[in-house]
């Protein structure tokens, strides 16, 4: 590594651990994890849409089935947490290649069509199972805190390491995937799956690789959900617009790239929470007039995202 | 024996018949040309062998076995690399990248994967284009590449769609002396070409397409003075006065 990127390295990791020494409001610790958890959530979708060229819309059915997952065999069987969350995990996977192995025939944006339809179909289940608390949603009992029970109460902090070691993980595991065949294959598909089929890359087979990697990721963000807010209706762990959400920030922040999304993340997240504190109370949605003008702006003038913008600053 | 036979090859969509009962064979070692008008049904051939379309009706073998049903990259995994009419690099990846991706189902390490790779872009003459992105290259130099990627595949037949088609007249000769030392390479070539100077010049034998239909197949001397071929190309008139 370059003395620059070992600088910037140790910088970041300064910064992070020092994070709960400066974020003293619950209101700015709440922001950091929500900065952290999405931008796991924007990471996890860039594995499928970023590297492999598939665009989901519908991933937030990845996200309840790990919220729903833990926290119901909690209720119904007292499982920990933590099980809870291989659970949840190997049941978004299990789901994402029944999902993909049909959606995936269909190229561009017909997949993304079918993924909102899907997202939509489960988010409608969901809505009437009243095994899982339809509409009415479903809440924790409190435990007192501990690592075990992955509830903390006192201190808030534990959740913020805690999602911090799922974002590492996931940005390790997507590094690992941008050096190795895998990575390279799904870069191949999403620049052109003919020609990859051409040199004996079975295509199909590592798109839904690649959406078993991205849907665990965003189903252990789930099951962290779950235990964070301890309370889950299929409005708040499942809509569209978290679909969307997740799109968003990996594309404002740069597709297909190690940093992007969670760089988008730790601008869009903090900057829809100010626009909204700011200008929220007038009724007349001016934050969200102002976050869609940002969202614009970024599309039409920086297409690479901030990440590509950073690129460049750098000189390469 | 043969390397590639094709028996009774029918392919049609809706209304159009785009190839009627092809039969032929590819020995190996040989260059075999595919020529045509326009339309022939050549691209939609080379799509029914290398497992893009599956055919109505007739067999493929190659090597003995069976190729109908597979798909591109099963066929591809058997021995068959190929090129593309419409030039399909990956082109938002390297020039290596685009070779490297070819090469990794023999060996997945990148790094390996590399340098095999770089072997195949000095065979082609792109050694000293390995880090530009392939959006980057001109028309002949993308033909070069998708030669170098069908190559890195290791296959033992190699089908060519249009190699000088869309280049310019100077870059021609190089491209055939290229195809020259494949042959030399131990490669089996099936090669679809308008050009006829480069195709009298490179084929051991002719296979000419007209409707779907093959018309005439032999040495190459003798299928330029079929009559059937020149009323394909020219119409009635010019074969009556020849």
């Amino acid at each position: 590594m370059r003395r620059s990127t070992v600088l910037l390295v140790a910088a970041l990791a300064a910064l992070v651990l020092a994070v709960p020494l400066l974020a003293r409001l619950p209101y700015h610790r709440d922001l950091v994890i929500k900065v952290l958890l999405f931008g796991m959530l924007a990471q996890a979708w860039n594995i499928l849409a970023g590297y492999c060229g598939q665009i989901s819309l519908g991933h937030a059915v990845f996200f309840g089935t790990g919220a729903y997952t833990s926290t119901v065999l909690q209720l119904e069987a007292g499982l920990s947490p933590w099980l809870g969350l291989l659970g949840g995990v190997l049941l978004a996977v299990l789901l994402s290649q029944i999902i993909g192995y049909p959606c995936f025939r269909l190229r561009g944006h017909y997949f993304a069509i079918a993924t909102i339809a899907v997202g939509e179909i489960v988010q409608t289940l969901a809505l009437n199972w009243e095994a899982i608390g339809a509409a009415r949603g479903l809440s924790l009992p409190i435990r007192p805190d501990s690592l075990a029970a992955f509830q903390f109460h006192r201190s808030k902090y534990p959740y913020y390491y805690i999602v911090l070691g799922l974002l590492l993980t996931c940005l390790a595991v997507s590094a690992w995937i941008e050096r190795s065949r895998v990575g390279y294959y799904f870069r191949a598909i999403r620049e052109d799956p003919e020609a990859a089929a051409s040199v004996g890359i079975p295509v199909t087979r590592y798109k839904l690789i690649a959406m078993a990697f991205s849907a665990a990721f965003v189903a252990a963000g789930g099951t962290f959900y779950a235990q964070y807010v301890l309370f889950l209706d299929p409005e708040s762990a499942m809509p569209l617009s978290l679909s969307i959400l997740i799109c968003l920030l990996a594309v404002v922040g740069g597709v297909g790239t190690l940093w992007g999304p969670v760089l988008g993340a730790a601008v869009l997240i903090p900057l829809s929470e100010l626009t909204r504190v700011q200008f929220g109370g007038t009724g007349r949605a001016v934050d969200l007039i102002i976050y869609g003008a940002l969202l614009t702006a970024v599309a039409v003038y920086q297409p690479a995202g901030l990440a590509g913008l950073l690129r460049r600053a750098r000189g390469r | 024996m043969a390397l590639l036979t094709l028996e009774g090859v029918s392919k049609r969509f809706g209304g159009v018949v785009a190839n009627h009962a092809i039969s032929f064979e590819v020995r190996p070692g040989e260059i075999v040309g595919l020529i045509g008008p326009n339309g022939a049904g050549k691209s939609t051939l080379f799509d029914v062998v290398t497992g893009y379309y599956r055919p109505d009706a007739g067999r493929v073998a190659f090597g003995g076995r069976d190729l109908v049903g597979l798909r591109p990259d099963q066929v591809n995994r058997l021995g068959i690399g190929r090129t593309f009419q419409k030039l399909r690099p990956f082109r938002e990846m390297t020039v290596l990248e685009n070779v490297m991706v070819a090469v990794m189902q023999h060996a997945p390490q990148p790094a390996a994967a590399g340098e095999e790779a770089l072997g195949y872009l000095e065979f082609v003459g792109l050694a000293g284009k390995g880090s530009v992105h392939a959006r980057g290259l001109s028309t002949g130099e993308r033909k070069r590449l998708e030669l170098a990627r069908a190559l890195a595949t290791r296959p033992r037949l190699l089908m060519l769609d249009e190699v000088t088609g869309g280049v310019d007249q100077k870059t021609i000769p190089g491209l055939v002396a290229l195809i020259g030392r494949l042959r030399e390479r131990g490669l089996t070539l099936v090669v679809i070409e308008h050009n006829m100077r480069v195709i009298m010049a490179l084929a051991d034998r002719i296979v000419a397409l007209h409707l779907g239909e093959v018309i005439a197949e032999g040495p190459p001397a003798e299928v330029v003075r079929d009559r059937r071929l020149i009323e394909a190309y020219l119409g009635g008139a010019y074969a009556r006065g020849a």
